[in-house]
């Protein structure tokens, strides 16, 4: 048994030491972690917070990130920002939708709720070109697709405390990690410097800038504020039914409690006889 | 499937039937009537759950496979589809794609179980070859899974796993087309590794029947690792077994229930949340967690050949475990030095696997190397040398006995 935890403690202890390497090496800091209301097993959107969002994303992202997986319907469904199912017609009556009439001719008619987000270029490859050789990510999937390196022990506890908020907290800091590049660092041209992109050098200018979209629910409109709102908001749009499945997952979470403590006594009960 | 059943039905059409089909006497040897050793601990409940994991695999990706779309543009979007719009769509995709992690954190430590009381000693070394094979089958169908969301992890995955084939001398380039249905991982690909996907579950199924009925013809191993003697060393499956597995896989289930519900991406890679992009790469290109160990040994080893060849050994090298075990006795417990030795070898595994995450450069390698060695040393050295030298502690002399103390 000793050695075995002598083996152990040494697995670790060399780990972590690697681990630390690893980070200083690259030279980016690790994205503060946020207090987010969808975070835990209780965790909800806040309906103010997403439709806060959903305007940062309709008035700033929206002109280069397509989001062509998300409906307008969608913004009217539970768990979503809460919109009536006429506000979601009006927002989507605002963009105009690509078709074809009866007679095959292509039209541009309104949108209507259950068309999708249209797409800010007409393809990737005009996206890319409009922005510097790379086409902006797609919004829909983009809370999930993003994360950091956690490294040991960090990955272990993450079990236990259900930290899943890697995404949103790396998006957040992104967006208000612009600052003036280290005097040695050669920015290339079009590139800007953000302390939490890896390799320091992103292609998106700084998005976003204290004041610059108005609130009408009087929360604070600045930078951190904007950050958090259209980072839950995209958090949303990657995952629509986090709080069905967390508020299902507390239902199965205490049924298979109560059925294994049931279970548990049955077996006590049946094995008493030959105990 | 153990002996001659003396089930008989009570009911006059449950005789008519059991006399041209004895469908419910099979049944009732194999799971009512069929002996248990009266000592099994919680380790010997992972069967059970495996069973159960294998079915609901089967069960929510058949459902899965009604809204699935096996084609490069639009399988991301119709896997996106049944997360957002088929009802329960999320629900059944985090079961199937958390209950893949489960069934092999299940199997993982059935294979554990299985080495540290020996029982694949004598005389069940056909059911754990069965078990490997079942085992080579699982990593092959949760590759194949992998594959199907065709995001960028599945992409690049499929890509290295399917260049394996290419270190083959001669004809490897030949076969990797062959594989791919083309010149890279495409259409063809995506098309057949969706075929097979939904192929394999019933090959396992299938060889689990046969290493269930392996299994009941040995009968079960204990922890003592010594055989029942007397109807006193078992108890029969049902009530004894079916209660003690009811409640495990339960409990089991919190577990899998904890990853679906609150952590569901946290066994997946953030990257496959990204469509399949043949023209970039991402920077660390990681398989799924079950796999790092043998993709640790794959990198250890410096020629490609030899690594591919090290890392297919690492698992072929389970089915001779057998006879590469020189020792008669059966259970660690009885075997102080066999103990020592086979918690080192599970850290080395939990080292490879830790290190299959790393990127292959520095000191990584270095213990990759390390560890991989000692890994084949574990089996070829370490164990035949073992049956030879080690002074095992007495065995109990019947399974009550160690049970009950000598007063039975």
């Amino acid at each position: 048994m000793t050695t075995q935890r002598i083996l152990i403690a040494l697995t670790l202890a060399a780990s972590l030491g690697a681990a630390g390497a690893a980070r200083a090496a690259e030279g980016t800091p690790v994205p503060p972690a946020q207090k987010w209301s969808f975070a835990g097993p209780f965790g909800k959107f806040d309906q103010g917070q997403l439709q806060r969002g959903f305007k940062i994303y309709k008035e700033v992202c929206a002109s280069c990130h397509s989001m062509s997986l998300v409906s307008f319907r969608n913004l009217a469904e539970a768990g979503g920002p809460g919109f009536s199912e006429a506000q979601a017609a009006a927002v989507a009556a605002e963009y105009k939708i690509k078709d074809l009439d009866d007679k095959g001719e292509a039209i541009e008619r309104n949108g209507r709720p259950a068309d999708a987000f249209p797409a800010p270029f007409a393809n990737d490859r005009a996206a890319a070109a409009a922005n510097g050789g790379v086409a902006p990510p797609d919004f829909s999937t983009l809370a999930k697709a993003r994360t950091y390196e956690r490294g040991f022990p960090w990955f272990v506890i993450d079990i236990f405390t259900q930290y899943q908020e890697q995404g949103p907290d790396y998006i957040s800091a992104l967006l208000q990690g612009y600052k003036e590049p280290p005097k040695d660092f050669v920015l290339p041209a079009g590139g800007n410097y953000n302390e939490y992109f890896p390799g320091h050098v992103i292609a998106m200018p700084p998005p976003l800038s204290d004041g610059q979209v108005t609130y009408d629910d009087g929360a604070p409109q600045t930078l951190a504020q904007y950050a958090k709102d259209v980072t839950s908001f995209m958090m949303w749009a990657a995952e629509p039914h986090l709080v069905a499945r967390k508020r299902l997952g507390f239902q199965v979470m205490i049924f298979l409690i109560v059925l294994s403590g049931l279970l548990y006594f049955t077996k006590k009960k049946v094995w008493s006889a030959v105990h | 499937m153990h002996g001659n059943s003396t089930y008989q039905p009570q009911s006059k059409i449950g005789q008519w039937f059991e006399k041209r089909l004895p469908i419910g006497g099979l049944i009732h040897s194999s799971f009512v009537a069929y002996p248990t050793p009266r000592n099994l601990n919680y380790w010997w409940t992972f069967g059970g759950i495996l069973s159960f994991m294998l079915g609901v695999q089967i069960i929510t990706g058949i459902v899965l496979a009604m809204h699935y779309t096996p084609h490069v543009d639009l399988a991301f979007k119709s896997v996106e589809t049944i997360m957002r719009d088929v009802n329960y769509g999320w629900l059944l995709r985090y079961l199937h794609s958390n209950g893949a992690s489960m069934f092999f954190i299940a199997v993982y430590i059935h294979i554990y179980r299985g080495m540290y009381y020996g029982s694949y000693k004598e005389p069940r070394e056909v059911l754990w070859i069965l078990g490997v094979i079942i085992y080579l089958l699982m990593m092959a169908t949760g590759f194949l899974g992998y594959t199907l969301p065709w995001g960028q992890m599945s992409f690049w995955g499929a890509t290295v796993i399917t260049n394996f084939f290419s270190a083959i001398p001669g004809v490897g380039e030949t076969v990797v087309t062959w594989l791919w249905g083309g010149f890279a991982v495409g259409n063809p690909t995506l098309n057949r590794f969706y075929s097979l996907h939904y192929l394999l579950p019933f090959v396992i199924a299938g060889v689990v029947i046969l290493h269930v009925w392996a299994l009941h013809v040995s009968g079960q191993n204990n922890p003592t690792g010594i055989e029942p003697k007397s109807d006193r060393d078992t108890v029969p499956f049902t009530p004894y077994a079916t209660s003690k597995d009811g409640f495990a896989m339960v409990a089991f289930c919190i577990l899998f229930a904890w990853f679906v519900f609150y952590l569901p991406n946290y066994l997946g890679h953030a990257d496959n949340f990204i469509v399949a992009n043949p023209a970039v790469t991402p920077a660390h290109i990681v398989p799924e967690w079950y796999y790092l160990p043998f993709y640790a040994i794959l990198r250890a080893v410096p020629d490609k050949l030899l690594g591919v060849l090290a890392m297919f050994g690492s698992i072929a090298i389970l089915a001779f475990l057998p006879w590469l075990d020189t020792s008669k006795v059966k259970s660690a417990r009885y075997r102080p030095l066999y103990k020592q030795f086979f918690w080192l070898f599970f850290a080395v595994c939990i080292g490879l696997g830790w290190l299959g995450a790393k990127p292959a450069e520095g000191i990584y390698v270095v213990l990759s190397r390390i560890l991989t060695i000692y890994y084949f040393a574990h089996f070829i050295v370490v164990l035949p040398l073992l049956g030879i030298f080690e002074k095992t502690r007495p065995l109990p002399n019947s399974i009550s006995e160690s049970v009950l103390g000598s007063k039975a």
